[in-house]
């Protein structure tokens, strides 16, 4: 187990530099200046920007310094967009937002998707079945820049507690969650679904009915846990993206995430945000597919490869 | 599992019967905190190294110059940190007599010797402000921002005893008060900034704007800044004139996309937005018309041309362009904000009357193209027109390219592109046509007619005439206002004559503002002075 | 053993998807699904061409009509008419979602079917490569894709448009979306490679694929004859549930900015900018975003259904 653990941490380690060495090329392939901005700089403080960044030094001289100081002192570096603050700072502010929403959202997720998918899966293809998909892929059928609004607009502004945008109250979390909860919650649903149509077709199901166990019993002791595998599998890399690729919630509900930062450091050539969050990103997804690894093997001792 | 529905359910249900009832807004009403939507989040709160409207915005709040703005009036230069001021005949030589009570926000006394370290550093050429050349007035900046003089000492900026600032300007300027009111004349605490930079006061990037190092000396001083989150600051209980501010605090959430700030004020989170966008402004009027405000804002919209490139150089095609737009068609169905038809880069203010420019006139246009050798548009390439990626912006485009191709048969392609990529391809020249906005700096013609020389980097047009600098220069050497003014006049005329550029509208500013908020009056600088702000509690 | 008897998978194959079809047709929202897909294609691609509005016709003045005889959907902010530009926006955003589906699939089969054959090492570093791809932040590659193709891509619409003669606007409508395709399909491929590959891995260890190889069958006949066929059921249940998650994807990208260039319009842009007009003039974004998320349910249930028709004991995904 140790072993394996080791090994697939390596192979991370070296899938993110390389990740991460690509992301510091290709920004600097895509033109234009960073710093640009609505009053035109002199031409002889350009060079001085430049130099406030160490971006006046040639390329190799910067990757290496920029790895040296990720990995001596932990130190990310000056945001180029939000200019000259420290990317840890922007880092560390951003993500507790963006792990808490995500975690609001796979939250919905599951409760939205998988009693969805279970009932779909007991009508199949009855009328319940479809109205409980229809339900769940709301989600994948209605883009969030459209469910966002509309849910401000009718949600928001009818209930007094409710804030149209904005991360103050505890309850302000709700409609961006369910918003962000919904696309991953069709998802769920189809797995589940999927899921307990195998198994409910298997014989041990059918010799348990037989023997006259309770229908509820079945579904939640007998076929639930077996049918949730392929959710299992689904929930590690749905959780990363998740938390980074939320730009369309946090940027309606006026959230504080690293989704935005991730759209704005690209949008507006970053160099040091955006390796920073790949770094950060491609080093989360390894954990979550790593855990989720882990936990299926150990559910599933059949999985395990050399 | 049943048990954890149970807590799960419980929790949830806990979390939210724990939540107030009341509204943001009444909440921060009742603390005396006013909640204003602020665009984005600032580049920076040091007043040497930004640019923008909205890092003005906070600056204002936690700074303050020799001469503020006046609440309600446009061009009345109110006290500042300077109690009083005097100025030589010929307007060359000002002198400030500053304010024995005006402190920083930690005790320390605001000093004469603050403001000549504060224009030192900013003209100093290893720091990267972008705005230096708002300082160009004094004499001998120029020079020394440029290197071409290495001795700060020979700004014209002296501190002739700890409570008196001579400054020695570059030419006759009577409305140097009102350039002092914007954020690139403030002082700025030159105990701190030693004390971060390490002795070097052009170290760009020390952290002396952090919470709990900054210090100012406005009627706020910073309390908490969370990035992209918000940034409140409280009551400075060392300014100067704390016993005429009214609010306990202010709130600025930068919230970029605007729609959510609409429904943000519609559900009472907010006291004001930042703006209103055209799509919303027909809702406002009727639903909160008490709330929304519409007023003339120093700005005007217009296209820009790059004259260096084939076709475009030849002046009656860019007169042919201009008088293809149908400016008022575009105010009423595009915008819709009460913008006005600009028929010159200056917006009319006091004093200044626009001279007769661009107009819409399609007939003229067909004409005029048909004499510059392209009757119906035949031989003209197809035009790429550069705009930002927002909304509105793809109206505009989209508005422009049908007009140009129904009234001239003229095709243009619109790219759109994000906003520094929008901006370094102006200034690299690298665009045929693009749409483009300036916003005056003070209330004086100047602010509209100074970028357009010939290497100025705001200009970016490969336009420029010896005439034209010649006109401006006549007009600063003036010492008579009526005469100044006539001056900018016939430059202006120099400048639409040859129509570098196609003056669109001039700018209102829409937004949406709460019955509470009092003693804020239509500016047309929009530069409010939040000490006359108070929020009215029931 | 004869030729014959190893042919055999493949004639039981074709009854399956007999059988797969007849399942099909019980599943009524299935069916349901297909009918909406194929009346959107006809409409956007058939029916499109014998309206006579242009979709691009701004007539400032007469913004926000209500529904017609001349706009059977009234018009937009600028005059336009609402019905072909949703069409016209159609026509965009389904070309992009195919296109990109189609590469999708080729990639990823020729990626996942040679890793999941291979095995081995090789097939463990195939994958964790997948793996970090897909942890790139892809909007960087759609904006370098913008930059570097539109050129070459305006090159070749200019060869197009002075030497063949064709339409200007039709050929920048659909030159515009090639870098946009592009760089969806560079994202897609990663996950259909990875289902390929599962998919191939348990094939190949199958009964008959045993039975090949102690033939002395070569690999290639293996992988074509008797692999990929088997494979074919997964794979297109996978490629109609790609086809709206790209439609959505495109949308994404419109409200970043990176859509596609005006005037034109797809989907994504029309229901973006019918969004903001949500209090004032709901119809911009009702007509549009209806049209928009029908398709999608549409196809997502056809998915749906092709893969309870076609493995209704596998649920894998």
């Amino acid at each position: 187990m140790l072993r394996f653990i080791f090994s697939r941490f390596l192979q991370t380690a070296l899938v993110v530099f390389c990740l991460v060495s690509f992301t510091h090329v290709t920004i600097r392939m895509i033109p234009g200046n960073p710093f640009a901005d609505e009053k035109a700089m002199q031409p002889h403080l350009r060079e001085r920007v430049a130099e406030a960044f160490g971006l006046n030094e040639s390329f190799g001289n910067q990757f290496v310094s920029w790895w040296s100081n990720v990995l001596t002192k932990g130190d990310f570096g000056l945001s180029t967009s939000l200019f000259g603050r420290s990317v840890n700072e922007i880092l560390t502010s951003a993500f507790p937002v963006s792990l808490t929403l995500g975690l609001g959202a796979m939250f919905i997720a599951l409760m939205v998707g998988i009693p969805s998918g279970v009932i779909a899966s007991l009508r199949h293809n009855g009328w319940i079945d479809y109205g409980s998909m229809i339900l769940a892929m709301v989600g994948i059928c209605i883009p969030a820049f459209v469910l966002g609004p509309l849910f401000q607009l009718w949600i928001a502004r009818n209930v007094s507690w409710l804030s149209s945008a904005g991360w103050e109250r505890p309850a302000d979390i709700l409609l961006p969650a369910l918003t962000l909860g919904l696309a991953v919650a069709a998802y769920v649903a189809r797995l589940t679904r999927g899921g307990m149509l195998e198994v409910l077709s298997q014989d041990y199901i059918r010799t348990a009915r037989a023997k006259g166990v309770p229908g509820h019993t079945i579904i939640l002791r007998h076929a639930l846990r077996p049918a949730l595998l392929p959710v299992v599998t689904y929930l590690g890399p749905a959780f990363a993206a998740v938390i980074t690729g939320s730009f369309v919630v946090e940027t309606i509900f006026q959230i504080p995430g690293l989704g935005q930062h991730f759209v704005t450091a690209v949008t507006s050539k970053d160099y040091f945000l955006l390796p920073g969050l790949v770094l950060f990103y491609g080093c989360l997804m390894g954990i979550a597919n790593l855990i989720v690894d882990i936990v299926l093997t150990i559910l599933n001792p059949r999985l395990r490869e050399a | 599992m049943r048990a954890l529905s149970v807590i799960l359910l419980s929790l949830f249900s806990a979390l939210l019967l724990s939540c107030d009832r009341r509204s943001n807004v009444a909440i921060a009403t009742e603390e005396n905190i006013l909640v204003i939507g602020n665009s984005n989040e600032p580049k920076g709160l040091d007043p040497h190294l930004v640019s923008g409207v909205l890092e003005s915005n906070l600056i204002r709040a936690l700074f303050e110059g020799l001469c503020v703005d006046n609440p309600s009036k446009d061009g009345v230069a109110d006290k500042g940190v300077a109690k009083d001021w005097k100025h030589s005949e010929d307007y060359r030589v000002w002198t400030f007599y500053l304010n024995e009570k005006a402190k920083w926000s930690d005790g320390e006394p605001v000093t004469a010797h603050d403001f000549v370290f504060s224009y030192q550093r900013m003209l100093n050429p290893r720091l990267p402000s972008k705005y230096a050349d708002m300082l160009y007035f004094i004499k001998g900046a120029e020079d020394y921002n440029k290197e071409k003089n290495p001795d700060p000492g020979s700004i014209g900026a002296k501190a002739i005893d700890d409570r008196t600032l001579e400054l020695t300007l570059r030419g006759p300027i009577p409305f140097l008060p009102e350039i002092t009111k914007h954020y690139t004349w403030y002082p700025v605490p030159r105990h701190i900034i030693l004390k971060f930079s390490g002795g070097d006061p052009a170290t760009p990037f020390t952290g002396w704007t952090k919470p709990g190092n900054i210090v100012s000396n406005g009627p706020f001083q910073l309390k908490d800044w969370k990035i992209k989150h918000y940034i409140e600051v409280e009551r400075n209980p060392h300014y100067w004139d704390a016993g005429e501010v009214q609010l306990d605090g202010i709130r600025f959430l930068p919230i970029s996309n605007s729609y959510t700030e609409t429904r943000m004020f519609l559900d009472e989170q907010l006291h004001m937005t930042y703006t209103l966008p055209p799509e919303m402004i027909p809702y406002a009027k009727e639903h909160v018309p008490a709330m929304l405000r519409q007023e003339d804002y120093i700005g005007t919209r217009y296209l820009r041309i790059n004259t260096r490139r084939q076709y475009l150089d030849n002046v009656k095609v860019r007169h042919a362009l201009a008088c293809a737009i149908d400016r008022a068609q575009i105010c009423k169905s595009v915008r819709g904000g009460n913008e006005k038809p600009a028929s010159g880069v200056v917006p009319p203010f006091a004093g200044y009357t626009v001279p007769p420019g661009a107009s819409f006139d399609p007939e003229r246009g067909r004409q005029l193209l048909a004499e510059a050798g392209f009757p119906n548009g035949e031989g003209l390439p197809e035009f790429k027109f550069l705009t930002t990626d927002r909304d509105v912006s793809r109206r505009m485009a989209e508005a422009y390219m049908a007009m140009w191709r129904e009234h001239l048969n003229i095709n243009v392609r619109i790219q759109q592109r994000e906003w520094t990529t929008y901006l370094q391809d102006q200034y690299d020249g690298a665009y045929d046509l693009a749409g483009a906005g300036w916003i005056g700096d003070f209330l004086y013609p100047t602010t509209f007619l100074d970028m357009w020389t010939k290497d100025n980097g705001n200009n970016n047009t490969g336009w420029h005439s010896e005439d034209y600098e010649a006109k401006l220069k006549e007009s600063e050497n003036s010492i008579v206002p009526e005469e100044k003014l006539q001056l900018l006049q016939d430059a202006e005329k120099i400048f639409l004559a040859d129509m570098p550029i196609i003056p669109v509208f001039w700018y209102t500013t829409n937004y949406l503002i709460r019955p509470e908020v009092k003693g804020w009056h239509p500016l047309q600088l929009n530069n409010h002075p939040y000490k006359n702000v108070s929020l009215k509690r029931n | 053993m004869s030729e014959n008897e190893i042919e055999e998978p493949l004639e039981k194959g074709t009854s399956l998807w007999k059988d797969a079809w007849l399942r099909l047709r019980k599943n009524k929202m299935a069916m349901i699904g297909l009918w909406v897909v194929i009346f959107i294609f006809l409409t956007c691609f058939v029916f499109r061409w014998f309206l006579p509005q242009d979709p691009n016709a701004v007539a400032l003045g007469n913004e926000f009509a209500p529904p017609s005889a001349q706009h059977w959907l009234g018009t937009d902010q600028l005059g336009r008419d609402m019905l072909t530009r949703i069409l016209d926006g159609g026509q965009i955003s389904l070309l992009v979602a195919i296109a990109a589906t189609c590469l999708t699939v080729s990639i990823g089969i020729i990626y996942g079917g040679i890793s999941g054959y291979v095995g081995g090492r090789a097939d463990g570093v195939m994958m964790r490569i997948v793996d970090g791809l897909l942890a790139m932040p892809f909007l960087i590659v759609v904006i370098l894709f913008r930059e570097l193709i539109e050129v070459r891509v305006d090159l070749i619409g200019k060869f197009l448009t002075s030497e063949w003669g064709w339409d200007k606007d039709f050929v920048r409508r659909f030159s515009n979306i090639i870098p946009l395709l592009l760089a969806i399909a560079a994202f897609g491929w990663l996950t259909m490679s990875r289902i390929v590959r599962t998919q191939t891995a348990a094939l190949k260890s199958g009964e008959f694929a045993e039975a090949a190889r102690s033939l002395g069958l070569s690999h290639f006949r293996i992988l074509f004859r008797h692999i990929l066929p088997n494979m074919l059921g997964p794979v297109i249940i996978y490629a109609t549930l790609t086809i709206p998650s790209f439609i959505l994807y495109e949308a994404t990208l419109s409200f970043i900015g990176l859509g596609v260039e005006p005037p034109n319009s797809s989907w994504g842009v029309l229901i973006k900018e019918g969004a903001n007009y949500l209090e004032s003039n709901v119809s911009m974004l009702i007509f549009p975003a209806v049209v928009f998320s029908v398709t999608l349910f549409a196809f997502n249930f056809l998915g749906d259904g092709l893969r309870d028709a076609l493995d209704p004991k596998a649920a894998k995904d």
